[in-house]
């Protein structure tokens, strides 16, 4: 998962500190309601996005998925929003309420992506759960999550096993019955082995003596540079809602 | 059924964060201790069969899933979607931190649907031919909820969101029939090979009883 060629600096901040400031600062970009404070957050998210120089590639992929949903928007939104009309595309009229709504969203979303992907960037599962479980998540909750990234890609493993063979016997997706029909099966057939597997782990765990008992196995140290990096972020934060208030007029 | 970040109003966040806080509490009860494994190891599968590409006409949509996992899961579908997008969210770093009150709740919510709606017509309807259709209106109804639900976010979001929300639903309509059907086959296969899994619940009928 995780690319150790090119560490990020945020990598040694405790995964507790960069989740609840990660948390905290796409709550208030979420509320925001004015174009200052959205535009910071974005700067923002730019600006960490230096230090902590995630993989371009897959960054570009997950921009493009979380933008088709803003690219939907702002092929609707502008020209159904009732307001002043501002321009005129043949029959269409773009709105300002409308363009004002598309282009917040549009700032709100990509703030927010680049905050995660730049704060959260290659925490792997096991230390997430292990940060949110001292974050106070419920213990079943954890419990899931830990279970679900652990065989995610066992199960991805197996799907692909599962298309290689109907490969082999010359399928074919296409549009019609026989395509879902298979599909339907394979999908069946994945979850009856999931439901297999459930069951020899499960066994084995209480072979082991599970109880459902949570013990975190983690090193979490919190450190200075842990208490300076948060500080930091929940003052940006506060900035962030204080130009909210004072940065421009509401909408 | 995503909904990007930054989008929603508040008050639609909030309610949504509430209302999926609620689900989630009352679906992490229902679930025990011995479930655990099975309920997350069934969410893996469920997160990669909604990575699989079904051709519909000339494109190709992603399957939801939401209706299958209610039918198999019950209210422990409420939790286990709530993982899944953590875990999307976190490790995949789609963000999603915000709007993962509402979309637990939307998707949530039809899956314990879709999951009631299996049962009833599981109960009046027993037999091979009350199966199929008991699968595929859990399957359509899985769709319909969340696109519905969506759409309200959105609608009570801001009246400009209206047309949006609009032609979100409509776009959901072929993906009900698709997600229907294939729920149908899968349903169909598991109670050929592993009617247990389909027991979910203390009061669920047991498929192939009659067998």
């Amino acid at each position: 998962m995780s690319d150790r060629s090119r560490p990020s600096p945020f990598q040694g901040i405790d995964p507790r500190a960069r989740l609840a400031s990660a948390a905290l600062l796409s709550v208030c970009v979420a509320i925001a309601q004015t174009l200052p404070a959205c535009l910071f957050g974005l700067g923002l998210g730019c600006a960490l996005l230096v230090p902590a120089r995630p993989p371009l590639g897959r960054s570009l992929r997950r921009a493009g998925a979380v933008n088709l949903f803003v690219l939907f928007l702002w092929c609707v939104v502008p020209w159904t929003t009732p307001g002043e009309a501002v321009w005129n595309a043949g029959p269409l009229t773009a709105t300002d309420a409308g363009l004002r709504l598309a282009l917040l969203a549009a700032l709100k979303a990509n703030a927010i992506f680049l905050l995660f992907l730049s704060l959260t960037a290659e925490m792997d599962v096991s230390a997430m759960g292990h940060a949110l479980r001292r974050l106070g998540c419920p213990q079943r909750l954890v419990w899931l999550l830990l279970f679900m990234g652990r065989y995610i890609h066992v199960l991805g493993a197996e799907w692909q096993a599962l298309i290689t063979a109907a490969r082999l016997r010359c399928f074919q997706p296409r549009s019609d019955a026989h395509t879902w029909r298979t599909l339907a099966t394979l999908l069946g057939l994945l979850l009856v082995r999931g439901h297999d597997r459930a069951r020899r782990v499960h066994e084995a765990l209480l072979l082991r003596g599970f109880t459902g008992a949570f013990r975190p196995l983690d090193d979490f140290r919190w450190r200075p540079r842990d208490t300076a990096v948060t500080l930091a972020l929940f003052c940006c934060a506060a900035l962030l809602i204080w130009l909210e208030f004072h940065g421009g007029p509401h909408a | 059924m995503h909904i990007a970040e930054g989008v929603l109003s508040p008050a639609v966040l909030g309610a949504g964060a509430l209302l999926g806080a609620a689900g989630v509490a009352w679906g992490l009860r229902r679930m025990d201790g011995g479930r655990i494994m099975e309920v997350g190891i069934l969410s893996a599968a469920f997160f990669v069969g909604s990575l699989i590409h079904v051709p519909i006409g000339v494109t190709s949509a992603h399957l939801l899933l939401t209706g299958l996992l209610g039918v198999l899961l019950g209210w422990a579908a409420v939790p286990a979607i709530l993982a899944a997008l953590l875990l999307q969210g976190l490790l995949f770093q789609y963000g999603g931190l915000t709007t993962l009150g509402v979309n637990t709740f939307t998707m949530g919510s039809s899956a314990v649907l879709a999951w009631y709606a299996w049962r009833g017509i599981r109960r009046i309807w027993p037999g091979r031919t009350g199966q199929k259709v008991a699968a595929f209106c859990g399957g359509a109804l899985g769709v319909a909820i969340a696109a519905l639900l969506t759409a309200l976010a959105l609608a009570f979001t801001d009246e400009g969101f209206l047309t949006a929300a609009k032609i979100l639903l409509a776009a959901h309509l072929p993906v009900m029939a698709a997600e229907g059907f294939i729920t149908m086959v899968t349903v169909g296969f598991i109670a050929r090979v592993r009617p247990e899994m389909l027991a979910t619940g203390t009061s669920a009928p047991r498929p192939g009883k009659e067998e």
